[in-house]
């Protein structure tokens, strides 16, 4: 992996975990309002999968979807402004921190009803498929999904139809409270592929580098023509399901021992040892996201609120 | 001029559609090798190939959601529910994605999908397939609700759907596939959210759509012989919903009678009687009265289920109750 790449993915995960925690403390200020589920742990998931597209592929996920968004490239100041409900934001502030989108990156965003996008999904992958191309989808969704009617229908469907989409389960461990013993009858996310003519492989989720590996080798692997892939990503959330999560489900101990495999942590300990980059480097990218995000806030809290003739707009396409 | 029956419009419409642009697809259970659960799709599979005709498994919940994406991905999809009793499995999809993705992004986005779905009583499938469930869909802003009453409405309004870049739903009544109608050859569009005055009249306004529309026109001809002057306006879109005609008539009526085959409570009655007293109040000569299916489930043995339906005489009744 070229030096570039790897700062690169470190300076997108740091830029993520960062942008987390602003809008932890811009929630508890109340500038950000309804729910907002914070992204921290999963990090390498989105960075790497993200790494691995080509352009023209698709990005859509639920409502965990800031990561998407950075990953994809949108800009920092517009993501947080549309969770502050700015008329800059990216979705014009009517969307919310659940419902981020950024269509000229191909990015059709995060959807708050569970599983609700995943057919979604399989209808961008199909209109690829109609149109001759060699494009394909990357679906995210969490492990609690996977127990929701729409999850099995789409993986039938894109199995009989051969559709181009990696569904990619983020096993974070839980669907909000509930572990996935308590919720799936099987509990590796994998085991449900075959069921829809899919081999599915686990994947550690906290290794970018891994991650970009399963997911250029799934790419590949449909445009060869070997139709829809499924991925297991392995990995934990450190922050609650959103905030106010009285975290009454899981003990500290349990917490700390996934945070000594923090995927930033990882990757810096990796670039440290393999004599990629030294210490200064690393600050100085954390520095530049500093930065950005000083920048981002300051745009998001200077822009205006949508003006009250938004409320009527963008209902339908024709009046 | 050609003297065809409802399906074969709406078959029609599809046909050229479809060959006008390739971007329109049809998917849905049974409607390529099979031809349709009512037959509207006979001989699709054939002349457009499995590309264009996609038969899916039995899965509301995918194909309401499927439908959507790829209309957001530059499709026109046409997505048929066999039944729109099935359509239920699908609302998520319907009104919380198609009906909501071009607001709630901003305007970044748009689904220009088509739901086909035929529904409606009368014909003894009993309680969980015979839903008249059109207000339903019809609640939510983002989604536009359509069903016609005669072969010319119905291939006009489906082809205003399927170049609409919104997404729509389009209900047919299984009763009216039979029905014949006068319908031109060659290209026309129907626009919704238009309402149209079916026959005109000037002593009491029948508000209907649907199969309820053709019960007031049958209605309307029996009053004409007892001298009785029956105005019917068809509603044809139920969102957007034109109450312009409907406001006109009966400023010279004075009184009207609201003919629905759903059920009464929160119905398509309730929203025009009291857009009526909120637009006419001053004309408001007698009680608007509504005629609907009564709220009960659609028993399955013939004259209980006839019992609970509309019909001319329910309808003729509500009239000389306010005449
Ligand atoms: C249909 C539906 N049911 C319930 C909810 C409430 N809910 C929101 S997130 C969530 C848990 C989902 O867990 P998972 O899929 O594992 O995703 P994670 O939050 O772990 O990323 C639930 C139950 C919802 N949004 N939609
Ligand atoms: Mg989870």
């Amino acid at each position: 992996m070229e030096k570039a790449t790897l700062l690169e993915w470190y300076r997108q995960m740091v830029l993520i975990r960062r942008f987390e925690q602003r809008c932890s403390d811009l929630y508890s200020l109340g500038k950000i309002g309804g729910f907002l589920h914070l992204y921290i742990g999963q990090e390498a998931v989105a960075v790497g999968t993200i790494a691995a597209r080509q352009p023209g592929d698709h990005v859509i996920t639920a409502y965990r979807d800031h990561a998407h968004a950075l990953a994809v490239g949108s800009e920092t100041g517009p993501v947080l402004a549309e969770l502050l409900g700015k008329a800059t934001g990216v979705s014009k502030g009517k969307g919310g921190s659940m419902h981020l989108a950024d269509v000229n990156r191909q990015y059709w965003g995060g959807y708050a009803v569970v599983g609700g996008h995943v057919p979604l999904a399989t209808g961008l992958a199909l209109a690829e498929q109609y149109k001759g191309t060699d494009n394909a989808v990357l679906c995210y969704f969490g492990d609690g999904s996977t127990n929701i009617g729409y999850f099995h229908e789409s993986l039938n469907l894109a199995g009989v139809w051969d559709l181009p989409v990696v569904f990619v389960a983020e096993n974070n461990q839980y669907g909000m409270g509930t572990a996935v013993e308590r919720a799936s009858a099987v509990t590796r996310m994998v085991d449900k592929a075959p069921a829809y003519g899919m081999e599915g492989k686990q994947v550690d989720g906290m290794d970018v580098m891994a991650v970009y590996e399963a997911t250029s080798a799934a790419l590949q692997a449909i445009r060869d023509g070997k139709g829809p892939q499924f991925l297991e990503m392995l990995t934990y959330r450190f922050e609650g399901h959103s905030m106010g999560d009285p975290l009454r489900y899981r003990t500290k101990d349990e917490v700390e021992k996934w945070r000594e495999d923090d995927p930033i942590g990882i990757l810096e300990r990796y670039l440290l040892k393999e004599n990629i980059a030294d210490r200064e480097e690393l600050e100085n990218l954390d520095k530049g996201v500093e930065q950005e995000l000083v920048d981002a806030v300051q745009f998001a809290e200077e822009s205006p609120f949508p003006a009250y003739e938004e409320l009527f707009t963008n209902i339908y396409v024709e009046d | 001029m050609a003297f065809i029956t409802m399906r074969q419009a709406i078959s029609d419409a599809l046909r050229e559609e479809m060959k006008r642009d390739d971007t329109v697809f049809i998917m849905g259970e049974e409607v390529g090798v099979w031809g349709g659960t009512y037959a509207v799709t006979r001989g699709f599979y054939d002349e457009f190939g499995p590309r264009r005709v996609k038969d899916t498994p039995i899965s509301e919940m995918v194909i309401g959601g499927a439908a959507t994406g790829a209309a957001m991905n530059g499709l026109r999809p046409v997505a048929e529910f066999m039944t729109i009793n099935f359509a239920f499995l699908a609302l998520d999809a319907m009104v919380n994605h198609a009906a909501k993705v071009h607001y709630m992004f901003g305007g970044q986005m748009k689904a220009p999908v088509v739901f086909r779905a035929p529904g409606g009583g009368g014909r003894q499938l009993g309680a969980t397939h015979s839903h008249t469930p059109d207000v339903i869909f019809a609640h939510f802003p983002g989604l536009k609700v359509v069903s016609p009453s005669t072969p010319y409405d119905a291939k006009g309004l489906l082809k205003a759907a399927i170049r609409s870049d919104d997404p729509v739903l389009f209900i047919e009544h299984a009763t009216l596939y039979q029905l014949r109608g006068e319908v031109p050859e060659g290209d026309y569009v129907v626009p919704m959210g238009v309402s149209d005055v079916k026959r005109e009249g000037t002593d009491v306004t029948l508000v209907g759509y649907a199969q309820g529309l053709q019960v007031a026109l049958e209605a309307a001809e029996k009053l004409a012989r007892e001298g009785v002057s029956a105005e019917v306006v068809d509603l044809r879109s139920l969102r957007p919903l034109d109450m312009g005609p409907v406001v006109k008539s009966f400023k010279k009526t004075f009184k009207a009678v609201i003919v629905e085959e759903g059920y009464r409570s929160y119905g398509i009655g309730a929203e025009v009687a009291a857009r009526l007293q909120e637009e006419a109040f001053d004309y408001l000569d007698a009680p608007i009265k509504r005629v609907a299916q009564f709220e009960v489930p659609l028993p399955y043995s013939r004259d209980l289920e006839q019992a609970a339906l509309i019909n001319v005489d329910r309808v003729i009744a509500a009239v000389k109750e306010i005449l």
